[in-house]
């Protein structure tokens, strides 16, 4: 116990002397979390709309008032007839346009069908099936206004979105963006310490020493959770701060995953740096093998069930892509261990394995 | 403590296909200061890893502090200490905390370690600086440093990799001084050097060439066997063998 002792002492000097060092491990996520979370949106904003009204009346107008109201559009033109739509969707002056059909109020009044058309410039799929989502969205809270008046009005089929109505992307992304920033920052710190004493030679005197290699990989891992701990929390901070992501279940219960999801980061740094001899390679396998997969396949940016079986399966055995199911389920839905129990123990899973397989493969013999 | 501190019987490592250390067959008792003396890459180091159970041996046996290096890598560990050829402390621990962490990884008690830890202290003479940090200060008093952090937990045996290169020759001296008090307090020191003039040093010395033990005795026996002035003599014409004489080592 008294060598355990040391050696985490000894690891706690080294990390509080190398302030730079610590500088950038606390605040790199801080940062990352800021840049990613304003980068990467599927919001749209500003949206440049085209209203063609061959008979406006007090309906359509009421409507257009709605696409105003709304904050998101800017209604650009107001034309008679789609023939003059396609100049203006060439040349990118507007990106949707909404088309009443004539005596549109007339029809509504009768009860007869009154059609919309909705069009979206696609160049880009993403944002044109966002922009036309809200589209949608304006016409349908007015036409429910108008059903709780008179009886059957049809303009349109109704979609619904669920746990996140504003259909803010931060929402979606900043508990994915704290998995990947966590990850390769965890990942990064243990890798390379390990590998800095094999390079300054110490590690020689360790292993000489009757050291245990768990207890080496003990004394690397835990003052660097204390660290990751603290980065858990500055993240969570900012994301209710700056992006005002909800956090609608347990604030410890997240704290708790979070330093779990750490621990696992940390000992697959730890079998990284177990496995290589230099920090460069260790920095580069680190980065590799945390943030490719995590960007691409945990589900935090593409979803996952669009991708092929292989990479389905293969996106198991990330642990982000635990981390974000239950980031998010603690966040945005408000759910607690009963419904997080299955992710939370693959998660331990995956630490234990991790830790048992760096103490395996670390050699207490030089190759 | 058996008489044979250490002993080695056809020790050989070899690196896919080069043979780091040739089967060498040598004894060291206990109390002496023992010398392994070599160029660079005569395989001094590879021999002293495979003794302090840092690397396993291809071929051969030995045996440290009585224990087998094959079997019984982690008794070895107990009762050895070594100082490895790159520098062994944390520059940016102090002085002082160096000393308590290896207190601490050999199980010392915190009494203990405070104790020791004084008295290294001022037979050092590094009090004034025990709160520095490591890089701080000269190379000559990290490696006298070192070496006593080696001892600290009083091992039987204590392996010295090139303790001395790069060190000026004064500390040098001052050096080996510490390395004869160490032997007089009764442990056996193994060090390895490819400075010729410390092998007058040792009690006695093996000379290493390309993997191979050349020569081996006193010093004295040897410069007589050879008809040599020195060691250093001894040793230039064991590694550039003339024409005719020692012709087996061709190639290295």
């Amino acid at each position: 116990m008294n060598a355990l002792w040391g050696l985490l002492r000894k690891e706690g000097y080294h990390i509080l002397r190398d302030r730079r060092t610590l500088a950038v491990l606390i605040f790199m996520p801080i940062v990352q979390v800021i840049l990613f979370g304003y980068s990467i949106r599927t919001d749209v904003k500003d949206v440049r709309l085209v209203i063609v009204d061959p008979t406006p009346d007090a309906t359509t107008l009421e409507l257009r008032n709605r696409f105003r109201a709304a904050g998101t559009f800017r209604i650009i033109a107001v034309v008679p007839s789609s023939a003059e739509l396609t100049p203006l969707f060439q040349t990118d002056t507007a990106q949707v346009a909404v088309e009443f059909q004539s005596r549109f109020g007339e029809r509504l009044a009768v009860g007869e069908v009154a059609q919309v058309l909705v069009t979206t410039d696609a160049t880009e799929p993403n944002s044109g099936s966002a922009r036309q989502t809200y589209v949608t969205a304006v016409i349908q809270n007015y036409q429910q206004e108008l059903r709780q008046g008179r009886g059957s009005v049809r303009i349109v089929p109704q979609v619904r979105s669920r746990f996140n109505p504003t259909r803010e992307s931060t929402n979606l992304f900043v508990p994915g963006l704290m998995a990947m920033v966590l990850t390769i920052i965890a990942a990064l710190m243990t890798a390379l310490s390990l590998t800095r004493e094999k390079e300054t030679g110490t590690m020689e005197t360790l292993l000489v020493s009757p050291l245990r290699p768990w207890q080496i990989i003990v004394g690397k891992v835990a003052p660097y959770l204390l660290i990751g701990f603290v980065s858990v929390i500055a993240v969570l901070v900012e994301a209710k701060v700056v992006f005002h992501v909800p956090i609608r279940g347990s604030v410890p219960l997240l704290l708790v995953e979070g330093t779990l999801f750490i621990l696992v980061a940390l000992s697959l740094g730890i079998l990284i740096s177990a496995r290589t001899s230099s920090q460069r390679v260790a920095m580069m396998a680190a980065m590799i093998g945390t943030m490719l997969p995590t960007q691409m396949l945990s589900g935090f940016i593409f979803p996952l069930e669009s991708m092929p079986r292989l990479l389905q399966w293969i996106s198991n055995i990330i642990p982000a892509t635990w981390f974000v199911l239950v980031a998010r389920g603690i966040m945005l839905k408000g759910v607690g261990l009963a419904y997080l129990w299955p992710e939370t123990l693959v998660l331990g899973g995956m630490a234990l394995v991790l830790l048992v397989a760096s103490t395996r493969s670390f050699k207490v013999r030089l190759e | 403590m058996p008489d044979l501190a250490i002993q080695a019987k056809g020790l050989t490592r070899t690196f896919g296909g080069f043979t780091a250390v040739d089967h060498i067959t040598f004894e060291v008792r206990a109390g002496e200061v023992f010398g392994f003396l070599g160029a660079n890459g005569a395989g001094k180091t590879t021999a002293i890893r495979m003794l302090t159970g840092l690397l396993a041996p291809s071929g051969g046996d030995a045996t440290v502090a009585g224990h087998d290096v094959r079997r019984e890598g982690e008794a070895i560990k107990r009762d050895i200490g070594y100082m490895s050829q790159r520098f062994s402390l944390y520059d940016d621990l102090t002085v002082r905390e160096n000393i308590q962490l290896y207190g601490g990884i050999y199980d010392l008690s915190g009494a203990e370690i405070r104790d020791r830890t004084q008295r290294m202290l001022a037979r050092l003479g590094l009090e004034h600086v025990e709160r520095q940090a490591v890089r701080a200060i000269p190379l000559g008093w990290k490696q006298k440093l070192a070496l006593s952090v080696a001892l600290l937990h009083q091992p039987k045996i204590v392996f010295l990799d090139e303790p001395t290169s790069g060190v000026d020759p004064i500390t040098r001296r001052q050096f080996w001084e510490l390395i004869y008090e160490t032997a007089h307090g009764g442990t056996t020191v193994l060090v390895t050097t490819h400075y010729m003039d410390e092998a007058e040093y040792c009690d006695r010395i093996s000379i290493m060439v390309a993997g191979r033990i050349d020569a081996m005795g006193t010093p004295a026996e040897l410069k007589q066997q050879a008809g040599v002035e020195s060691i250093d003599e001894l040793f230039v014409r064991l590694a550039r063998p003339t024409n005719g004489d020692t012709s087996q080592q061709a190639t290295a």
